[in-house]
């Protein structure tokens, strides 16, 4: 069933690339590696502005990489190497010019486990925008306007000097993104969110996701399908090709993918007969 | 699945061995405190004990109050030497040193842990007391702290590869660049550690006595200039033990029993140190 599918692949660049809308981050033909082992080949991506982009897929079909790769994560770990071009307003994220300090800054992150600073809870939403150099009354502002724009500021807003840890995991997991938000980035990237997170707790971050998407451009990884359903508005489908390389299948609006997906694998994934 | 009574039987023949093995580690450390204790505390009690140097051989009386401060003197200059360079080391090797230069560096921290520590004491006579032509307390911090060094930056080391890498993470994501992230984040993440270390390592220091016999050598005479000889607890201990005079023997339990408490209060610091920390 898989291998007839195969050809289907040159389907896989977006067609939103052409209809005009602002494209923010653009990924053409990433490939990349760990030493020898290649985790993705050939994946494309058009990330339009202020809108979320959900990548779903099995485990260890590259999700998490390509997301690494929009904000130069990768870099961390030695031995990996990346071709091709992600675009980011039309530079080129990957060539060895990139300022990635800066990068990192425009492109923020939300990671699967919340990691907040052991330090208080002002201290992490600070760490910022004291690395940027800010005035202690720009950073108080930033810091409040940042809690509040995660819901947390009427929670946390008499202990701020507490430490983080103290937080229940919904509210760490807030509290990081008000912490990657005080930077000001015109990206974030999210990398399964809420996966340790309860139902209301994940309920909480997707309202936010929604909130949030009218100034920031949201690129999530999810295993959890309804969650993509519910809150992206481009879905792309990812999955590992006989090397184990992670490629791009389909790219599109969530509606096509969910309802109307035109690659057979895709459809085999959302209706739960593999994966 | 075995029995419900066999299960238990098992598990207190096991439970037992435990406590048998721990009993079997513990009552000979017991048993030496209880022995430093008995003898040490009646040449403690002694008037000037705390608070006067050493008499001459043959008159009675006499403390060791020379030995204090050249005990606390030597490690605290050992301490300043070592404790930052250890730290950085450690911090170099938890964080840059996955690699052949980091190897080679951890080698020679494991081989200097291993050495006899008489050896550090002709490091220490060789490269100061030779050169300046003068026993000193410096020459003994000197050759203290290099064997503090490879406690200190292992303890480092270990310390800061437990914190965990979402920190790392979290940190370069918002921009920061790599090395206020080791400083700002990882670091005081560890700190725990790294002090326990640092702790740890100078309570070893205070009890040496073979890096001291031919740097700060002794003295009998109150010393402050780290630059002259200068008495210290472990020297104290060493040289009146070996004299027949009851008196001096005393003298010596009791500053076994006053260096054992300096270690013990040392340790008990670190421990409290880090519970306030952590939380």
């Amino acid at each position: 069933m898989i291998a007839t599918a195969t050809m289907q692949t040159e389907v896989a660049p977006p067609p939103v690339r052409d209809t005009g809308a602002e494209i923010k981050l653009d990924a053409r033909h990433v490939n990349f590696w760990y030493g020898d082992f290649q985790a993705l080949h050939d994946a494309s991506l058009a990330v339009q502005a202020r809108k979320i982009t959900a990548l779903i897929g099995p485990s260890g079909c590259g999700k998490t990489t390509f997301l690494r790769v929009f904000n130069r994560m990768h870099d961390l770990v030695p031995g990996t190497r990346a071709s091709g071009e992600v675009l980011l307003d039309g530079h080129n994220v990957l060539s060895p010019d990139t300022d990635v300090i800066n990068l990192r800054r425009q492109v923020g992150m939300l990671f699967q486990r919340a990691n907040p600073f052991p330090k208080s809870i002002y201290d992490n939403v600070a760490y910022g925008p004291h690395i940027l150099g800010w005035s202690k009354s720009q950073i108080d502002q930033v810091v409040e306007e940042s809690l509040k724009d995660t819901g947390l500021w009427d929670e946390v807003k008499d202990r701020l000097r507490r430490s983080a840890l103290n937080l229940s995991g919904g509210q760490q997991q807030r509290l990081c993104l008000a912490r990657a938000l005080a930077v000001k980035p015109e990206v974030i990237l999210m990398d399964e969110p809420a996966s340790a997170l309860d139902p209301i707790a994940t309920l909480r971050i997707e309202e936010l996701m929604q909130e949030l998407k009218e100034r920031y451009t949201i690129v999530i990884v999810t295993h959890n399908m309804q969650q993509a359903s519910r809150v992206s508005d481009f879905t792309a489908f990812m999955l590992m090709n006989q090397r184990r390389a992670g490629e791009v299948i389909e790219f599109g609006a969530t509606d096509d993918i969910f309802n109307r997906p035109k690659d057979g694998r895709t459809e085999d994934y959302i209706t739960g007969r593999f994966g | 699945m075995s029995h419900p009574l066999v299960r238990a039987l098992v598990d207190r023949l096991v439970g037992g061995l435990i406590v048998l093995c721990v009993s079997v580690a513990a009552i000979p450390v017991l048993v030496l405190l209880l022995f430093v204790l008995i003898n040490g505390l009646p040449g403690m009690l002694t008037p000037g004990f705390f608070t006067d140097p050493p008499y001459p051989q043959g008159v009675p009386g006499g403390g060791v109050l020379n030995a204090i401060i050249g005990t606390l003197e030597i490690v605290g200059i050992a301490s300043l030497l070592a404790v930052p360079v250890g730290a950085l080391i450690g911090i170099f090797l938890s964080e840059y040193g996955r690699n052949q230069i980091g190897d080679t560096v951890r080698f020679i921290s494991d081989v200097f842990t291993g050495l006899p520590s008489i050896a550090f004491g002709i490091f220490g006579y060789t490269v100061v007391v030779l050169t300046t032509h003068h026993f000193s307390a410096l020459s003994a911090s000197i050759a203290l702290a290099v064997l503090m060094l490879p406690v200190i930056l292992r303890a480092t080391e270990t310390a800061l590869v437990l914190v965990p890498n979402s920190l790392r993470e979290a940190g370069l994501a918002l921009g920061a660049p790599r090395w206020r992230v080791t400083l700002e984040i990882v670091v005081p993440a560890a700190l725990g550690g790294i002090v326990t270390g640092a702790l740890l390592a100078m309570a070893r220091a205070a009890g040496e006595t073979a890096p001291l016999l031919f740097t700060a050598f002794g003295n009998d005479i109150i010393q402050t200039n780290p630059l002259q000889p200068m008495g210290a607890l472990s020297l104290t201990i060493f040289r009146n033990a070996l004299v027949p005079y009851p008196n001096l023997q005393q003298q010596a339990w009791a500053a076994a029993l006053l260096l054992v408490a300096l270690v013990a209060a040392t340790n008990i610091a670190a421990r409290i140190y880090v519970r306030r920390i952590q939380r």
